[in-house]
C-alpha cells in the first residue's frame, strides 16, 4: 500500500529546521480566530481547512460569506483565487509518477497539494528514489495537512485571547515563509527569472486588474523564464 | 434556509472549487513528461503565481496586515530574510522572529 520508510521520512520534513510548521500553525491559527469571529462553530472550521486545505480561498470564503454573497459568486472567487493550484498540480505530478504506484494514491495525493507541501517537495524531491516519492509526498501531505486541521482548531479556541498586534504579526508569517522558500528554491537561471518577474509583475497588474492579477503575472513572468531557458538549450 | 445549513454549503462549495484545480491538474498532467517542454513551462509559471501571490500579500495585503504600514512590513521581512540567509538557511528561526517582530512594532506605530 504505502511504503512506510518513506511516508515517514516525508511527514519527518515537519520537525526539520526547514519546517513549514510554524508558518503553517501562524497562518490556520489566524484563520481559525476569524472564522470564529464570522460565526462558524468548532467542527465547521475544522472541516473547512480539511476539506479545502487552501487558505486563500477559505479566507475569500470567510470574507464572502460575511458581505453576504450568493453560493455562486463564491464558488467562481474562490475557484479563481485556488486556480494556482492548477499549474502547481501539473509541474509537480510529472515528478511522483512511477508505474508501480495505483492510481487512487494519485487521486488521494492531490488533495494535499498546498503551497507549503509544493515548495518541500520541490526541493526535496531529487534525493527520492523516483519509485517511493509518492509515499514521500503522501507524509509530507498527511503531516502538513494535519498541522493546519490542529491550527485551525486551536485558532479557534484562543481567538478570544488573541490582541489585534498578534492577528497583524501572525499575518506576516506565511509571506516570510513562502518568501525564504522561494530564495532557496532560485539556483538556476530559469527559477530566478520566474520568481523575480512574477514578484515584479503581481503588484504591477494589481493596480490594474485586482482578481487576476496574480495570473496573469504568473502566466507572462513563467512565460519569459521558459523562453529565456529555451534560448540558452539552443545556444548548447 | 436556516444559518448552519448554510455554513455547511459554503464550506461544501468552498472545497469543491479548490479540489477542481487539484483534480484536472492531475488529468492535465497524465501524460506530460517530467523532461517534456510543457513540464517546463508550468514549472515556471507556478514558481512566478507563488511569487506573484507573496509579493501580493505584502505590499497590497489583505485583512489584519492592512493595518501595519508597508514600511514596517518591509523591514520584518528584510530582517528575517538576513537571519534566514546566517541561519543555514533554517526556516524556524525566520519565522518565529517576524511573529514577534511585527506584532512588536504593531504596537508601538
Amino acid at each position: 500500500m504505502i511504503n512506510r520508510k518513506y511516508f515517514y521520512q516525508g511527514l519527518k520534513s515537519l520537525i526539520s529546521a526547514r519546517s513549514p510548521a510554524i508558518a503553517l500553525a501562524c497562518s490556520f491559527i489566524a484563520l481559525g480566530a476569524l472564522m470564529h469571529n464570522a460565526g462558524f462553530n468548532l467542527q465547521q472550521s475544522a472541516a473547512s481547512s480539511f476539506f479545502t486545505y487552501a487558505l486563500p480561498g477559505q479566507l475569500v470564503m470567510t470574507e464572502s460569506f460575511l458581505v453576504g454573497a450568493s453560493l455562486v459568486n463564491i464558488f467562481l472567487s474562490v475557484w479563481l483565487v485556488n486556480f494556482r493550484l492548477y499549474p502547481m498540480s501539473v509541474a509537480l505530478v510529472p515528478i511522483l509518477k512511477h508505474k508501480s504506484q495505483p492510481r487512487w494514491k494519485y487521486y488521494l495525493s492531490c488533495h494535499m497539494i498546498a503551497v507549503s507541501s509544493w515548495l518541500i517537495m520541490k526541493e526535496t524531491y531529487k534525493k527520492i528514489d523516483q519509485k517511493y516519492r509518492l509515499d514521500y509526498w503522501l507524509g509530507i501531505g498527511c503531516g502538513t495537512l494535519s498541522a493546519a486541521v490542529i491550527s485551525t482548531l486551536i485558532g479557534f479556541l484562543i481567538s478570544d485571547y488573541l490582541t489585534k498586534g498578534m492577528m497583524i504579526g501572525l499575518a506576516i508569517v506565511n509571506p516570510v515563509y513562502f518568501l525564504c522558500m522561494m530564495i532557496g528554491a532560485m539556483n538556476n537561471l530559469k527559477i530566478i527569472v520566474a520568481v523575480l518577474s512574477g514578484a515584479l509583475l503581481g503588484p504591477i497588474f494589481y493596480l490594474v486588474t485586482p482578481e487576476w492579477s496574480i495570473l496573469i503575472a504568473g502566466i507572462a513572468g513563467g512565460t519569459i523564464a521558459f523562453l529565456i531557458k529555451d534560448k540558452k538549450n539552443g545556444s548548447i | 434556509m436556516d444559518l448552519s445549513s448554510n455554513l455547511i454549503l459554503v464550506i461544501v462549495v468552498t472545497s469543491i472549487a479548490t479540489f477542481a484545480s487539484r483534480f484536472f491538474g492531475i488529468l492535465t498532467a497524465e501524460n506530460i513528461s517530467d523532461k517534456s517542454k510543457l513540464f517546463d513551462w508550468f514549472n515556471c509559471v507556478a514558481y512566478s503565481i507563488l511569487a506573484a501571490l507573496t509579493a501580493r500579500m505584502i505590499i497590497f495585503p489583505a485583512g489584519a496586515l492592512l493595518e501595519s504600514t508597508l514600511l514596517i512590513r518591509l523591514i520584518v521581512i528584510s530582517i528575517s530574510i538576513v537571519v534566514f540567509m546566517y541561519s543555514k538557511k533554517n526556516l524556524v528561526l525566520p519565522t518565529i522572529l517576524s511573529f514577534i517582530l511585527l506584532t512588536f512594532l504593531s504596537g508601538i506605530y
